[in-house]
């Protein structure tokens, strides 16, 4: 059982960086517009200039 | 007249320099949307950023101080296909939004904690029945605890904070027995793990929290869903006034009026304040305010109220008081006592919690003097007791109501309804009578021309056309006929005659008879029912007496003409309130409901009965005051009924708080709609009729759900009270029974029994 007293600890460890990770974008404003970043994504917008360089997205 | 449009109420200092504003955007129809109205703003010389929100309809754009006006973003969106229009985010809204990602953090770290506890609660579980080791056990039981004692600490503030509150003014509410649970949960488990007991129930006390904290985010995030939308239309609805600078016009947001401005208003125009007349006079229609149609004549001198419209002439205006907000007394007062009465009501989630509380608690205490007199030890007694605190805490419950709601308003959305107070789906269902205002309710907010069909359609067209160049109220009603919106070229207005214009060489007048020179103005039927029984002048003998028919439309004001001549064809446009098209039907339908519908109207009766014999209503009752519409309201409440409301009136405002529960179209006053517990869309009044079969459906699942969950509790309660409760019982019957309310709730999306397609 001497195993548990790593495993338990790493356990915890990935779903704390999970959860810190979804803080995190829930910070960052990731989900103040669910339906415009499903749109967005579809939008050539990025690759219009023939250099592909005009990326409008900050 | 060239005025520049003044929008720095609505930008925003940011520091260095950089400004910024926000703006609700009409118009937006697809994805597509999105690159071109970002495009066409960061086009703009100085705009740093500008990211729209697809989602709530609203455009951030920031730019730097100096390098161009606000105006201009204005421009660049109408330009493209779209409409702005700025606005200054409500604290209300800017503090539900934080609510909302508290109570999102709780259930991030409640759901994180619920997933980790399960983890090592499975082991143990499995282990009891094999052969797991005390010391593991003990092991994976302060794990446990380490995991659980910090996430219901953050986690279960919302209710903690609630239940104290609720304490603190000695009352009750579901939020008490939850946090003692929690607590008691926690609290005991902690020392049963240090007698290294089999059973810890910290898996319990957090999977409640996540339940629970499901249900209120749900619950929170529909709210906050209606209330952006309803902002975006406030918004959209927010008019500009015309404020006197030094000499100058400046136009200016109705928001930035103060007190003692000096406006003007002109013909055609909505009045931005309340306010005295300084100089011109005119005619004002004030049916938004008091329902009344007939125009009243105004002076200098004269008071006039924000929303009313002014017809004839230009008016100076000193404001008395800004922003609309200002109510002629009496409604003001009523409409004090009227919301007060309303808060008295109690949402069936309060009612059922104030109920439930007590029997919670007492089913514990007497599970544990029960206990202790058969002789059980108090630490065996306790462990019950608490086992029943837990299965009885309000899981299914709490989610058992907002599920519905939430389900239930996106419904609503669909069916144009939003709703402004979250209780409102029960107060609909309840309904078993309803009343409409007459003006702008049944009929449409706007007058429309109503004897199109008699007139000859290349005329008509040719007249509407001729309109558009006009802001004459009557002349606006008739340019909706235009199928083409370009108006011709070179068509002068005359002010308070007509306009003219010269088209393919024959000039052509539209306006009053002299100016039209229709010396001759047609006999208009004196009650010529409200829809299309008026003929175009085509048909009749020029010989008919023009004095006819001018004091016949005196003694119906209900009805305007607007004459039109072209070379020496001329029509008679005959201008008035009609019905909303579905009017009929709906009213129909709604009496198969077996609801008793009245209309109640300020206008006169002679408006009022046309309307009532058309849609089939009997009882009606025209001229009335707020303060006789209210006391029909309370003597019907005093009956036992439950009265809904329809109305849009500023009149109407009082006794839509006095009533159940209230609707309102979204062309009402300000006022008015914040008074309505929902408001509706569009030209159609086929959303009353969806909001009360929505609501009555909804209902009825609301009450299956609180059934479910009182069944749950039958079948837990006494294998609770009989001590046989573990861990994985609590667990499977809380997330049981939770799973089933929620699916139950789901079949609130579906459209109510068939009517809809």
């Amino acid at each position: 059982m001497n195993v548990l007293i790593y495993l338990l600890p790493m356990a915890l460890g990935l779903g704390l960086a999970g959860l810190f990770a979804f803080l995190w974008a829930l910070k960052s404003g990731q989900y103040n517009d669910v339906d415009g970043a499903a749109l967005r994504v579809l939008s050539d917008d990025d690759l219009s200039g023939p250099h592909g360089e005009e990326r409008r997205e900050p | 007249m060239n005025e520049t449009l003044d929008l720095s109420l609505y930008a925003r200092r940011v520091g260095n320099g950089t400004l910024d504003m926000e703006l609700a955007v009409d118009g937006i129809a697809c994805g597509a949307c999105i690159a071109r109205i970002e495009g066409a703003v960061k086009r703009l010389p100085g705009v740093t950023e500008a990211r729209l929100n697809y989602t709530n309809r609203r455009l951030h754009v920031c730019w730097t101080d100096g390098t161009m006006e606000p105006g201009q973003i204005l421009q660049a969106l109408e330009d493209s296909g779209y409409h702005g229009h700025p606005f200054v985010p409500q604290r209300v809204e800017q503090e539900e939004a934080a609510e909302a990602r508290r109570l999102t953090r709780c259930l991030a770290v409640a759901g994180f904690a619920a997933m980790n506890i399960m983890l090592l609660s499975v082991s143990v579980w499995s282990g009891n029945v094999t052969d797991i080791t005390p010391e593991t056990r003990d092991f994976f039981h302060w794990a446990s605890a380490l995991i659980a004692l910090p996430a219901a600490a953050y986690a279960g503030r919302p209710f903690f904070a609630s239940a104290w509150r609720a304490l603190k003014s000695r009352a009750l509410n579901m939020d008490v027995p939850i946090s003692l649970g929690v607590i008691l949960a926690l609290g005991m488990s902690v020392v049963e793990t240090a007698n290294h007991a089999e059973h810890a129930y910290f898996d319990s006390a957090i999977m409640l929290l996540f339940f629970l904290l499901i249900g209120r985010t749900l619950d929170h995030a529909m709210r906050r869903k209606t209330r952006a939308i309803a902002g975006n239309l406030t918004a959209l609805r927010a008019e500009t006034a015309h404020r006197f600078a030094g000499g100058e016009l400046v136009s200016v947001p109705v928001a930035a009026l103060k007190a003692g401005d000096r406006l003007l208003v002109k013909p055609g125009e909505r009045v931005p304040a309340d306010g005295t007349v300084l100089g011109g006079s005119s005619q004002v229609d004030e049916s938004l305010i008091t329902g009344e149609t007939a125009r009243r004549k105004v002076a200098p001198g004269a008071v006039i109220y924000a929303g009313s419209m002014n017809y004839s002439g230009a008016l100076t205006l000193k404001v008395t008081a800004a922003g609309g907000a200002a109510l002629i007394d009496e409604i003001e007062k009523l409409l004090d006592n009227a919301a007060s009465a309303k808060s008295r009501a109690m949402r069936l989630a309060d009612r059922a919690s104030r109920i439930y509380a007590p029997l919670v608690h007492a089913t514990a205490a007497l599970t544990l003097a029960g206990w202790l007199v058969a002789g059980a030890s108090l630490h065996d007694a306790l462990v019950i007791a608490i086992a029943v605190l837990i299965i009885t805490c309000p899981c299914a419950l709490a989610l058992a109501i907002p599920a519905v709601q939430v389900v239930a308003s996106g419904a609503l959305f669909r069916a144009n309804v939003i709703l402004n107070a979250g209780d409102a789906i029960e107060r609909l269902a309840e309904v078993d009578t309803v009343i409409f205002d007459k003006t702008g309710t049944l009929t449409l907010p706007e007058p429309r021309a109503v004897n199109t069909a008699a007139i000859d359609p290349e005329l008509l067209q040719m007249a509407a056309r001729l309109a558009l160049s006009s802001r004459h109220p009557l002349a606006v009603a008739l340019a909706r006929e235009a199928r083409t919106r370009t108006p011709f070229e070179g068509a002068v207005e005359e002010p308070g005659q007509g306009v003219r214009a010269v088209i393919e060489g024959i000039e052509a007048r539209l306006g009053s008879a002299d100016f039209s020179g229709l010396s001759h103005t047609p006999f208009i039927p004196a009650q010529a029912g409200i829809q299309n029984q008026i003929r175009g002048s085509g048909e009749l003998p020029p010989w008919v007496p023009a004095c006819a028919g001018t004091s016949r439309i005196k003694d119906n004001p209900g009805h305007s003409t607007i004459c039109f001549r072209y070379g020496a064809r001329s029509a008679v446009i005959a201008v008035s309130q009609s019905l909303r098209p579905d009017a009929p039907n709906v009213i129909k339908a709604l009496a198969l409901f077996g609801l008793d519908l009245r209309i109640l109207s300020g206008d006169r009766a002679g408006a009022v009965e046309p309307v009532a014999r058309a849609l089939g209503i009997e009882s009606w009752q025209g001229g009335l005051k707020p303060a006789d519409k209210i006391a029909l309201i309370e003597a019907l409440k005093s009956n036992g009924r439950r009265v809904l409301m329809v109305g849009d009136g500023l009149n109407d405002a009082p006794s839509l708080a006095a009533a159940h529960v209230s609707l309102s179209p979204i062309s009402a006053a300000d006022v008015t709609q914040a008074q309505a517990d929902a408001v509706f869309l569009g030209e159609r009044l086929r959303p009353v009729l969806d909001a009360v079969a929505i609501a009555r459906q909804a209902r009825g699942l609301m009450a299956e759900n609180l059934w479910l969950a009182a069944i749950y509790n039958a079948i837990a309660v006494p294998i609770a009270i009989a001590g046989l409760v573990t861990p994985l019982i609590a667990a499977l019957a809380m997330s049981g029974s939770s799973l089933l309310v929620t699916l139950n709730a789901l079949r609130a999306r579906r459209a109510p029994s068939g009517k809809e397609k």
